[in-house]
């Protein structure tokens, strides 16, 4: 297994806010590696610096120092026309607040997507994939959170991701409407072979994935390896 | 200080960028208030007091030549005050170095005791000599613009003789408050001069001895002027009295009062509209800013905080905005004001004009900003009051778009996800987007108008001094002379072309409205000086019937084929009723055209001609000024340029300037509004963009999501704007046009392109500078942050 290129290769990476006495320093040099085709969670206090690595891993934000590598390029050394390319190609994002274009219908949110990718999936696959084929033509105003969360994540699919990036995907739904969605995002890494980042407060998601990353002051405190994933139906937060 | 308040400042400070600007477009509506009611309130206020002081008179006579003990009968009429008789003639004044004969005036002053009328003011020197004749008065803009001063001297031809003058005081009066030299409309202070002489001098020079031949009056209070008018008229006929006119008609008064009207018309209609504009752009920025701050709306009402306290909060950012704007205003008006004084200061020659604040106005211009300020923000304050602290913290659900799910197939074939944004979210709200449009029409309307009103301006200088007079020189007699000075001109080496014209003073009459003017005699086939219809094309005049100058058919409220009454007041003066069978284009004066020798044959004085045109070679205009300076009979020589130049002069400097204030302030609003439609459109979208970019948007392909709105409000709003504009010019070249010049309506295509050149300019600048904070934002802070 080690011979494989990772996912993600993290070397001593720094991220620091501000400077001098008011620095924050969000992350303290983090090591790690997550390989191809896994789903890791990230678990974490606020503030410990979990949702920064996640920015900086899905090309949102940039590092104070270190290498960050993508299949073994470092983001860090990528222009902002690169990044974009690279969010555009291999990245899906799934919000907390589900980020959805209020003016599409839940299909015309997806082909927002495909209408820019490479290799994309038919929009109404996307939607089958997620349970929300027959409610393509809605409007975000007119789908439940859960709906519009799971609209959100056929967006994040449909471009065919490399990996799937989730902030707290559950935060804003209830306990049974988080678990179908969570179930949405273990089936897509299943089925599409993603590699999959979940940042969340919920300890409990943690038994869905392959590795779970503990983090703590700007560090990582703890990784653990689970041996078999829990379905997201047998995890109760 | 109250946390609310400590909110209020941060808020302002942190949208300071857009209060300023908005408290900027009151300012300016302000300050044109401000300053507009200033100078009209210090003009009449100057006015009536130096009229007052220095007596103008109530009404003036002029005629050929009556036996000095006449004005005692017109002293003893009933109402009269006061009457002076004077002896007043034309002069041509030779200044050293100057190539043209000079025009003046010459005024008798009292052969004893002082001025009982139309009094004289020093501004240096001392009243002349009585027992020595060369002793002289100068008018003081004209010894200015020349470098003459008490003690300096200087020869005029008066009456065919030469005489030579000593100025012994530079002086002013109020008759002569705006001063053009006979025939021109535009004040040239190095072209025309009044020279005051002792009384005996102008009798000797003019042949006047125990006589005069005009008399002022002074009224007591409470008589009527017309009837006094009447008699006096009656007892001046024999002596070839020209007919009274009174002091509204006088030309320095009426040049001021004008001034003050124009002044008047323009203070009302111009700050509204600012006022209107603030008002919208405030309506906007706390629509937005409320909507942005909904859960802390909430919040504070769910400490306790009443309805009231809470919507006082956001009331006081509006009346910040609003009260900042208009004491700047207040301010900049002053200043302002004290500044245009100085303009008007080198037209009319009032011996103290200080620019006196209207109270008023502070007053006004405070009330209606604010009032302006509020009613857009009350609309927005009733949705505070609305929000229960329950529904304003919990998250907004998105907006709702189902209504518009029926798209067109059309439509959806052609548009891809973000062309489909663009379009929904318009149609989802048409009257933001409607405020939109009409905003940047509003602005294009402006420029549009503003560069109508330049176009007329250029136009009306154009056709008058290149289309219509073809002349280079303007020479006229002292009295109407034979046909024959005409060849004298003619065989002047150098002159090209001389053309006979026949002026005489009328009075015009239509039912109840008069006017006095003048009948211009034109020969048949006119070479020099045409007169053409609206569309520049020939106009035959008639031998029997007259054609009206477009100025005067609006006074009179005459079209052709109504028939006028013509009191003429030269030669035999018969009253004279005749068809009107055209109108003109004049754009300068109001005069009226009838064929010469028609003209000559009603007054009975046939071939007679009161000024010539000629065009001359301009490599010999000095031996030809020289030749025209010792020829009898010349009053005065017009040069077309320099009237060109002074008329240039007055709309650059004078009234005119104002469209250069209100050319300048139309674009800065245009700006104002398209960066604050941009703008605002940004903020409420900055989600949705970052969503975009997170996707993987390029910056140019999320950039036309927010900047496609912005180009379809412009693209909709030019044709609306160019339209409005046409009609805000008809008011606004009404509102220009004087009895001085009339500002044509022209349609000049390049006008209607400039301003959407400059209002695409303006959206390119909004976009730029939008998109440069949209690439600037932190992606993830947006995102984060709930709507």
């Amino acid at each position: 297994m080690t011979s494989a290129v990772p996912a993600f290769a993290t070397r001593k990476l720094v991220k620091t806010y501000g400077e001098g006495h008011t620095a924050v320093h969000a992350l303290r040099g983090v090591d790690l590696e997550i390989p191809k085709g896994e789903i890791a969670v990230l678990l974490g206090p606020s503030g410990s610096g979990k949702s920064t690595l996640l920015n900086i891993l899905g090309g949102l934000d940039r590092a104070s120092g270190g290498e960050a590598l993508f299949l073994g390029s470092d983001l860090c050394l990528m222009s902002d026309r690169e990044l974009t390319r690279y969010r555009r190609d291999h990245v899906g994002f799934v919000f907390q607040f589900y980020n959805l274009m209020p003016s599409l219908t839940a299909r015309e949110n997806v082909e927002l997507v495909t209408e820019i990718a490479s290799d994309p999936m038919s929009p109404d696959e996307a939607l089958e994939l997620v349970g929300l084929r027959e409610r393509a033509h809605h409007f975000p105003s007119q789908l439940s959170g859960g709906e519009q969360q799971r609209v959100a994540i056929a967006r994040a699919v449909a471009k065919r991701p490399t990996v799937l990036f989730c902030d707290e995907p559950t935060g804003a739904l209830d306990s049974k409407t988080g678990q179908s969605v969570l179930q949405v995002i273990s089936d897509i890494n299943v089925k599409a072979g993603a590699t999959v980042l979940i940042v969340t407060h919920a300890a409990a998601t943690g038994a869905m994935a392959d590795r779970v990353i503990h983090f703590a002051d700007g560090a990582i405190r703890e990784i653990t390896v689970n041996d078999e994933r829990r379905k997201a139906s047998e995890i109760h937060w | 200080m109250a946390p609310f308040d400590r909110k209020l400042f941060r808020d302002l400070w942190r949208m300071k960028g857009q209060t300023a600007a908005i408290a900027a477009v009151i300012a300016v509506g302000v300050l044109l208030l401000v300053m507009m009611s200033g100078l009209m309130n210090s003009l009449e206020e100057t006015k009536r007091a130096y009229f007052e002081r220095y007596r103008l008179a109530d009404i003036f006579v002029s005629l050929t030549r009556a036996p000095e003990r006449t004005v005692q009968r017109i002293a003893e009429l009933p109402g009269v005050a006061l009457a002076e008789a004077r002896i007043i003639g034309s002069a041509l004044v030779d200044i050293e170095g100057e190539d043209l004969p000079i025009r003046a005036q010459a005024v008798s002053l009292p052969q004893f005791g002082g001025q009982k009328l139309n009094v004289v003011h020093l501004a240096s020197g001392r009243m002349p000599d009585r027992t020595r004749p060369e002793e002289i008065l100068l008018l003081t803009a004209f010894a200015n613009a020349h470098g003459l001063k008490p003690g300096d001297g200087f020869s005029a031809t008066m009456n065919g003789a030469r005489h030579r003058f000593t100025i012994a005081g530079l002086a002013g009066s109020p008759e002569f408050l705006y001063t053009t030299a006979p025939g021109e409309m535009i004040p040239d202070d190095s072209r025309f001069a009044v020279l005051w002489l002792n009384h005996d001098a102008m009798a000797a020079a003019f042949d006047m001895k125990g006589a005069f031949n005009e008399v002022v009056v002074g009224l007591s209070r409470g008589a009527s002027a017309k009837s006094v008018m009447a008699a006096a008229d009656r007892i001046l006929d024999r002596f070839g009295g020209r007919g009274a006119y009174g002091v509204e008609e006088q030309a320095s008064n009426r040049f001021v009062s004008e001034e003050i009207k124009q002044l008047r018309r323009t203070g009302t209609m111009v700050p509204p509209i600012f006022l209107a504009v603030a008002a919208f752009l405030l309506y906007i920025v706390i629509l937005r800013m409320v909507q942005a701050e909904r859960e802390e709306i909430g919040l504070v009402k769910a400490f306790g905080y009443t309805d009231l306290e809470t919507g006082w909060h956001y009331f006081k950012f509006v009346l910040i905005v609003a009260i900042v704007g208009a004491l700047s205003g207040c301010l900049l008006g002053i200043l302002a004001g004290r500044a245009m004084v100085g303009v008007y200061l080198q037209y009319f020659k009032f011996p103290f004009l200080v620019f006196k604040v209207d109270p008023a106005s502070f007053a006004i211009g405070m009330a209606t900003s604010i009032a302006a300020a509020s009613a857009g923000s009350l609309f927005v304050l009733r949705k505070v009051f609305a929000l229960t602290p329950a529904t304003a913290m919990r998250p907004p659900s998105p907006t709702d778009f189902s209504r518009l799910a029926i798209m067109p197939a059309w439509m959806r074939r052609w548009l891809d996800q973000p062309a489909r944004m663009v379009v929904r979210r318009m149609l989802r709200e048409p009257v933001r987007m409607a405020g939109a449009v009409v905003g940047v029409a509003a602005g294009m309307a402006l420029s549009v108008s503003m560069l109508l009103v330049f176009n007329g301006f250029d136009r009306t200088v154009d056709v008058s001094f290149n289309v219509m007079d073809r002349s280079d020189l303007t020479v006229t007699f002292t009295h109407p002379q034979g046909m024959k000075v005409l060849h004298e001109l003619a065989s002047i080496e150098g002159v090209l072309e001389a053309e006979p014209v026949r002026i005489v003073s009328v009075e015009f009459r239509n039912g109840l409205s008069a006017y006095r003017s003048a009948v211009f005699g034109i020969t048949p086939s006119p070479r020099l000086n045409r007169v053409l219809d609206t569309s520049l094309a020939r106009i035959e005049l008639p031998e029997n019937g007259v054609v009206l100058g477009k100025g005067l058919a609006r006074i009179l409220g005459i079209s052709p084929g109504d028939s006028i009454v013509l009191d003429v007041k030269e030669g035999a003066r018969p009253v004279l009723e005749m068809p009107v069978t055209g109108v003109a284009e004049t754009l300068m004066g109001s005069p009226a055209y009838m064929d010469m020798e028609a003209l000559n044959r009603a007054i009975g004085e046939p071939r007679r001609v009161s000024a010539a045109y000629l065009r001359v070679d301009s490599a010999q205009t000095n031996r030809i000024y020289a030749r025209l300076k010792e020829l009898p009979g010349v009053a005065g020589v017009s040069v077309k340029a320099n009237a060109q130049a002074a008329f240039q002069r007055q709309m650059d400097e004078g009234a005119g300037a104002v469209r250069y204030v209100m050319a300048l302030i139309a674009g800065i609003i245009t700006f104002g509004i398209v960066y604050n439609t941009a703008r605002i459109g940004y903020s409420e979208r900055a989600r949705d963009l970052a969503g975009l970019r997170v996707i993987g948007f390029t910056r140019a392909e999320t950039a036309f999501v927010l900047l496609g709105e912005l180009a379809i409000v412009i693209l909709v709003a030019l044709p609306a704007g160019a339209l409005a504009g046409t009609y805000l010019n008809r008011l606004m070249v009404a509102g220009f046009s004087n009895d001085l010049y009339q500002v044509p309506q022209v349609h000049t295509p390049e006008s209607y392109g400039v301003a959407a050149v400059a209002v695409i300019a303006a959206a390119l600048v909004s976009g730029w500078l939008v998109k440069r904070e949209m690439d600037r934002a932190d992606l993830v802070a947006v995102l984060k942050t709930r709507d």
